[in-house]
């Protein structure tokens, strides 16, 4: 019934078939390769870090003078300005974003949510340069009318604007896990006689509570690793300290102040990037496998 | 209890519930306007600040310079470009591959886990770890250097989870019965990936890759870990040649400078004068962004009004 040719064809066809299989393999496989490019260099370069300072010191000394004559490296300080950041930044998204997810699911019909989304997403594609100099010219100068005490460089400002900015995720991952909630532990609700409030305060948010933590895990971990606003807006002084007002440099503001500066390969200094990038990294690691857990419980539960 | 006993109860309780009801609607429309007063604030303040540059045609034609009244940002446009061309080329095809690989081919053992867990991963790590990566490796082991290949080829990396994502969830909403049509008729495998889910995802696929590349154009970290120059008083060599070959890549291996960096340099320095054109390079890079993002959502919208 085969001709010659359609034989062919069915064996040409049957190499391609094996041919795109495998190379649509090895396009997903090069993922997992960036991961390990990403450990490989981290931990190589500060390899040679840690040969030269202790580890001990590392984690205890509370000052970070990497290019001073007598060097220390207390990566406390990156850390403790880092930290407070984050948690002003949490402080408005936590609220904000929860307040936000109950109207969205809980309140608001289809066509406002329809309309709302898309917003929030044009608000998460703001390049983050732009909220640096919106926290630095604006956010700031703003605030000191009221605050006289505030530096020019502060933590306060970008942890507020920052805060702003994760709102979107936070909020619609919240959003997420309540709309996953099904309909009928809501309308067992409404038959007990509940109101709409108490429905979604003591059955929705309960109900969706890992789905919503996870949301404000993986926001926190944005908000440690986020650059360029604190690179802009909180200053480049490592200090350690949780005070608000005054400027110190973050985790992420020291790497972009060093890599500015035209590093010598090889260097102490350039290796305490790579020192700093390391405890970056594990951090946000640590906050993305809580979140990705949580997150992976809610979707299985219902 | 008598009915008329209970009911002015009832009603002080319903109507108490109601206020409620009006007080958390309006604590979401709030927070709402919230978010809308800051992205008003932010564009009011760029424009009002980069006023007197913004219709200024040599603004956009001048090369940075020390004399903030005569710098420009043609340089950071053409990086940008050029950057986001070499990120495009490389993280689309590789990101709707791995996509496709994971909805279509991948089977269920620990490797496609271990994949899967991956790509989640590298969603969160941030932006300037990647630049960590480039630097460490792209710009010294490999001896790339700091140039428009090192810059597109981190972007990439970072837009690659993005773009997985959004291929794998267009895949997915495509009706299994696409496939036995396709399958009854014949087609083998790759035929019916090639010829029919592909293009019926592609809508989806065209989203997620915009908005990865919007996300991408207004990075700043991981480009200056690398070592982007700021001051780029030169362009770099022209793709197009009048003498065959025609074509040249020389430009991968020109340094660069961008958009975001350039607006980083200029809001990092004291003089006043500058943070003008800081604001002016801002408004330019939120109009990018904007209308890239605008276009995703326009293509989404449109993509869900034909599925109804």
């Amino acid at each position: 019934m085969y001709g010659g040719a359609s034989e062919r064809f069915l064996r040409r066809r049957a190499f391609w078939n094996r041919v795109a299989a495998y190379l649509l393999f090895v396009a997903a496989a090069a993922s997992v390769l960036v991961t390990v490019g990403i450990v490989y260099v981290l931990v190589t370069e500060s390899a040679s870090f840690f040969e030269q300072v202790s580890l001990v010191d590392f984690l205890t000394d509370t000052q970070w003078t990497p290019v001073f004559e007598n060097a220390r490296f207390g990566v406390m300080t990156l850390v403790s300005a880092t930290l407070t950041v984050a948690g002003i930044a949490l402080a408005v998204a936590i609220p904000a974003g929860l307040g936000l997810a109950i109207y969205l699911s809980e309140y608001s019909g289809p066509r406002v949510r329809e309309t709302v989304k898309p917003l929030l997403e044009l608000l998460e594609g703001v390049p983050t340069v732009v909220y640096g100099f919106f926290a630095l010219l604006f956010v700031t100068p703003l605030m000191q009318t009221f605050m006289p005490g505030l530096s020019g460089f502060n933590l306060l400002a970008p942890g507020l604007v920052m805060g702003i900015m994760i709102l979107p995720y936070t909020a619609s991952v919240s959003e997420d896990a309540m709309r996953a909630v099904p309909m009928g532990l809501r309308e067992a609700g409404y038959a007990l006689g509940y109101s709409r409030f108490r429905v979604a305060t003591q059955v929705v948010v309960p109900a969706a509570l890992s789905g919503i933590t996870a949301a404000f895990i993986l926001g926190m971990s944005r908000a440690v690793g986020e650059t360029m606003v604190v690179a802009i807006a909180a200053g480049q002084n490592p200090n350690f300290g949780f005070d608000p007002t005054e400027g110190a440099a973050t985790i992420t503001a020291y790497i972009v102040q060093m890599a500015m500066g035209d590093l010598p390969h090889g260097t102490i200094a350039y290796q305490s990037v790579f020192a700093a990038g390391i405890v970056l990294f594990l951090i946000t690691l640590f906050f993305n496998v809580i979140g990705f857990y949580l997150r992976r419980r809610f979707r299985e539960v219902y | 209890m008598k009915p008329e006993q209970a009911q002015p109860d009832l009603a002080r309780i319903i109507k108490a519930n109601k206020r409620i009801d009006v007080v958390m609607a309006s604590i979401g429309i709030l927070v709402l306007m919230m978010a809308m007063a800051l992205l008003v604030s932010v564009l009011v303040d760029l424009i009002a600040s980069g006023w007197p540059r913004l219709f200024n045609p040599d603004f956009y034609i001048n090369f940075p310079s020390r004399h903030p009244e005569k710098a420009g940002i043609v340089s950071a446009i053409v990086g940008t470009t050029l950057v986001m061309v070499v990120t495009a080329a490389i993280s689309i095809p590789l990101g709707v591959a791995a996509g496709v690989y994971l909805e279509e081919y991948a089977p269920r053992n620990w490797l496609t886990n271990l994949i899967e867990i991956n790509v989640n991963n590298l969603a969160g790590v941030p932006s300037i770890i990647y630049g960590l990566l480039a630097l460490g490796l792209f710009v010294y082991s490999f001896d790339l250097g700091e140039t428009i290949l090192t810059a597109g080829l981190v972007l990439a990396l970072l837009s690659l989870p993005v773009i997985i994502v959004a291929t794998r969830e267009a895949i997915r909403s495509i009706p299994l019965d696409l496939r036995e049509a396709a399958y009854g008729l014949g087609a083998d495998k790759w035929q019916t990936v090639r010829l029919y889910v592909i293009p019926a995802a592609r809508p989806g696929i065209l989203t997620g890759a915009i908005v990865a590349l919007a996300r991408a154009i207004g990075e700043a970290a991981p480009v200056i870990t690398i070592g982007a120059l700021t001051f780029i008083a030169f362009l770099p060599p022209p793709p197009l040649q009048s003498e065959p070959p025609f074509i040249s890549f020389e430009w991968l291996m020109s340094p660069f400078t961008v958009m975001p960096i350039q607006l980083f340099n200029w809001v990092s320095r004291p003089q006043s004068e500058f943070h003008i054109n800081a604001a002016a390079a801002g408004v330019v890079l939120m109009f990018m962004t904007l209308a890239m993002n605008g276009l995703a959502i326009y293509i989404r919208y449109r993509l869900r009004k034909h599925m109804r």
